[in-house]
């Protein structure tokens, strides 16, 4: 029998070991699962966790898969931390992209780059609306957060693919559902490294993350609404005692997650694609949350998370290329790291202790 | 119009069986948000299931054992490990959607046959409702006999009311000496079940062959039904006909070239859910007496 003894204080020691143990357990369950589904476990290992690395255009390929899921992460993070359950970043990073997208092809002659701070704005106005619903329906309705937020991301996917097919199409696209390409002022470049050349995908949207990663964490840490964050998500009995207002950090978590999502669409869409089309996304809103959870709900954590999954998408992706592993395998890793994160945090609070037969 | 409301009871009939699965986990106190992940392990367990062996029937079991073995992990990780259930649903829900996605590969363009209609002896002959009621195949019947002995058995039963009693106060429900832990396995266990049953029922009615994701979110509606529903089995039926109508309804328009986009018909049935929790949220808050008090909750001691 195994029983749970609460520790006197959450132990630092398991605060680094969890995430470790809950990797290595994790490959190992996903090449048993492999073993038994009859794939080489060796190779998959390799394709999955080594293949990324093996050159240097793809390292710099993780950094840009990393990009949009370290963005969403770091909203979800503010959310999850005050347990409100926004499962809707997918949807909040469509329409982020669309209505940049939107106004991105309303300037079709624009040039200056100085445009893209005017679409990275209408992107975090398109996911903070679509966020701003599950919101104001829990805080005014008290109406579950987490259904509301995944219903709009399927409105969200069909909104993007009716818009792309009907009023946004580009009339020379020979009938395929795109739109017109982006003008040049709502493009973001790839960055040229003197005398190399561009490095795979890597482009400027990346230095996005360089300033939210450390503003994100001064905002967590050393302000007085990270701290309301804290403890309304750790001790809600606490922040009812000093008068934080429950339903104002509510909106305000799921704004700015939304928002965050909302621009991760429109750095997506302008580096990576450079014109609408019916997917923009790839599940990164849904991925978000298992990067949220790897990086302990810390913006450092999330940092490095972020690069985790990505290397392990981009493996995944590999995968399917050399072995027709489908590539969907990945959420059976994600599932299993997010089963023995969760079981890392009870053991950070609980000792165990075996004891004989029944109690 | 009699084909009409055949196709709208088939399309509820896995909301239904998902739902009801879940209201009785929930009544323990256990929230797994799950059900999607659950339900698509069900309909690849069932395709795997007839193309092995060729006999649909096989599909209903192996659903919902399918089903049962989801929500055993998921129970291992709440119900002993502690963990949040909100995240650990979502997870199982991710996980699943990569194990089918695995599993189901090998089954792609390969198409099963249905479940065969059963007629009941004599009634199937009163018209219309004939048709309508007692020309359903096992699953559907099933499902209507599930409903009407949960309701009882929370109502009337002495199990049903130690289960209610575990989901509404776990740490009295323990001191009396009910064995929570095992209690919500059970109930997690049979809302695996009936999840799965419900999955397999799409493959085997529905949609005759794989496609990764092919449960459409129909587990995240079966969820919010059960909110629909107030937690009252019966309601449940009235809430999935429903869903159902409207999913059918925008297929209908679609087919009969309807003035309006497809996509947004499409969107109809996610919009509609919105709004029912909307209505039905708005009323539960001022009466808390239905929302099973420890839901969600971890339960620490014992055992």
């Amino acid at each position: 029998m195994i029983t749970f003894i609460p520790r006197d204080k959450v132990s630092k020691n398991w605060i680094i070991i969890a995430p470790i143990l809950s990797i290595v357990f994790t490959i190992f369950f996903g090449l048993l699962i492999f073993t038994f589904l009859g794939y080489n476990p060796l190779e998959t290992l390799y394709q999955i966790f080594v293949s990324p690395f093996s050159r240097i255009d793809r390292i710099s390929d993780i950094l840009v898969k990393a990009c949009p899921l370290i963005i969403i992460g770091t909203g979800l993070m503010l959310c999850f931390k005050s347990n409100v359950w926004n499962i809707g970043a997918e949807g909040q990073f469509i329409m982020g992209a669309l209505l940049a997208g939107f106004i991105a092809l309303s300037f079709p002659n624009i040039e200056t780059k100085f445009f893209l701070l005017i679409t990275i704005l209408a992107g975090f106005v398109g996911g903070a609306l679509w966020a701003f619903i599950p919101a104001i329906l829990k805080t005014k309705l008290n109406v579950n957060e987490i259904l509301v937020s995944l219903m709009l991301v399927y409105v969200a996917m069909l909104f993007i693919d009716f818009i792309v097919r009907g009023p946004l199409r580009d009339p020379m696209s020979f009938g395929f559902p795109l739109s017109k390409p982006y003008p040049e002022g709502a493009l973001i470049n790839k960055i040229p490294f003197p005398g190399i050349g561009f490095l795979g995908q890597l482009h400027y949207g990346i230095l996005f993350v360089f300033l939210l990663v450390p503003f994100s964490w001064i905002f967590v840490n050393k302000t007085l609404g990270g701290f309301k964050i804290n403890v309304l998500g750790s001790a809600p009995q606490a922040a009812k005692f000093a008068g934080f207002k429950q339903n104002s950090i509510t909106i305000t978590v799921l704004l700015l997650s939304g928002g965050l999502a909302g621009v991760a669409g429109v750095i997506e869409v302008s580096a990576n694609i450079g014109q609408l089309q019916p997917e923009v996304s790839f599940g990164y809103g849904f991925t978000a949350i298992i990067v949220a959870f790897l990086g302990r709900l810390s913006p450092i954590g999330i940092l490095f998370a972020g690069i985790i999954i990505a290397t392990v998408k981009l493996g995944a992706d590999n995968a399917q290329m050399t072995m027709g592993i489908p590539k969907v395998v990945t959420g059976l890793f994600e599932g299993i790291l997010l089963f023995f994160l969760l079981t890392g945090e009870t053991l950070q609070k609980y000792k165990i202790k075996w004891s004989e037969g029944k109690k | 119009m009699e084909a009409l409301i055949l196709t709208i009871i088939a399309t509820s009939i896995p909301l239904l069986l998902a739902a009801t699965g879940e209201l009785i986990a929930e009544k323990s106190g256990i929230l797994n948000l799950g059900v999607e992940g659950m339900m698509l392990s069900g309909a690849v367990g069932a395709l795997g299931a007839v193309l092995w062996l060729e006999n649909p029937y096989y599909g209903i079991i192996a659903g919902a054992l399918s089903g049962v073995l989801m929500a055993s992990i998921f129970s291992v990780f709440t119900i002993n490990f502690m963990t949040n259930q909100v995240a650990t649903g979502l997870g199982l829900t991710i996980f699943a959607t990569g194990l089918t996605g695995l599993a189901g590969a090998p089954l792609v363009g390969k198409t099963i046959p249905s479940l065969p209609k059963i007629e009941i002896f004599l009634l199937s002959d009163i018209p219309l409702i004939g048709s309508i009621l007692f020309k359903q195949d096992f699953v559907a019947y099933l499902s209507i006999a599930i409903i009407i002995f949960i309701s009882f058995f929370l109502k009337y039963s002495k199990s049903g009311i130690i289960l209610r009693a575990v989901g509404d106060d776990h740490q009295s429900a323990h001191s009396v000496g009910y064995p929570v832990k095992k209690i919500r396995w059970y109930a997690t266990c049979f809302g695996g079940m009936c999840a799965g049953i419900g999955g397999a029922y799409i493959p085997l009615v529905l949609t005759p062959h794989w496609s990764e994701g092919m449960t459409a979110g129909r587990g995240w509606i079966a969820l919010a039904l059960v909110v629909f529903a107030s937690w009252i089995p019966w309601r449940i039926i009235v809430g999935a006909l429903i869903f159902g109508g409207i999913t059918i309804a925008q297929l209908v328009g679609q087919a009969r070239g309807w003035p309006i986009p497809s996509q947004l018909l499409s969107m109809m049935p996610y919009i509609a859910t919105i709004i029912a929790l909307t209505m039905i949220s708005g009323r539960l808050s001022k009466n808390n007496s239905v929302v099973p008090s420890s839901l969600g909750k971890p339960f620490f001691g014992g055992q």
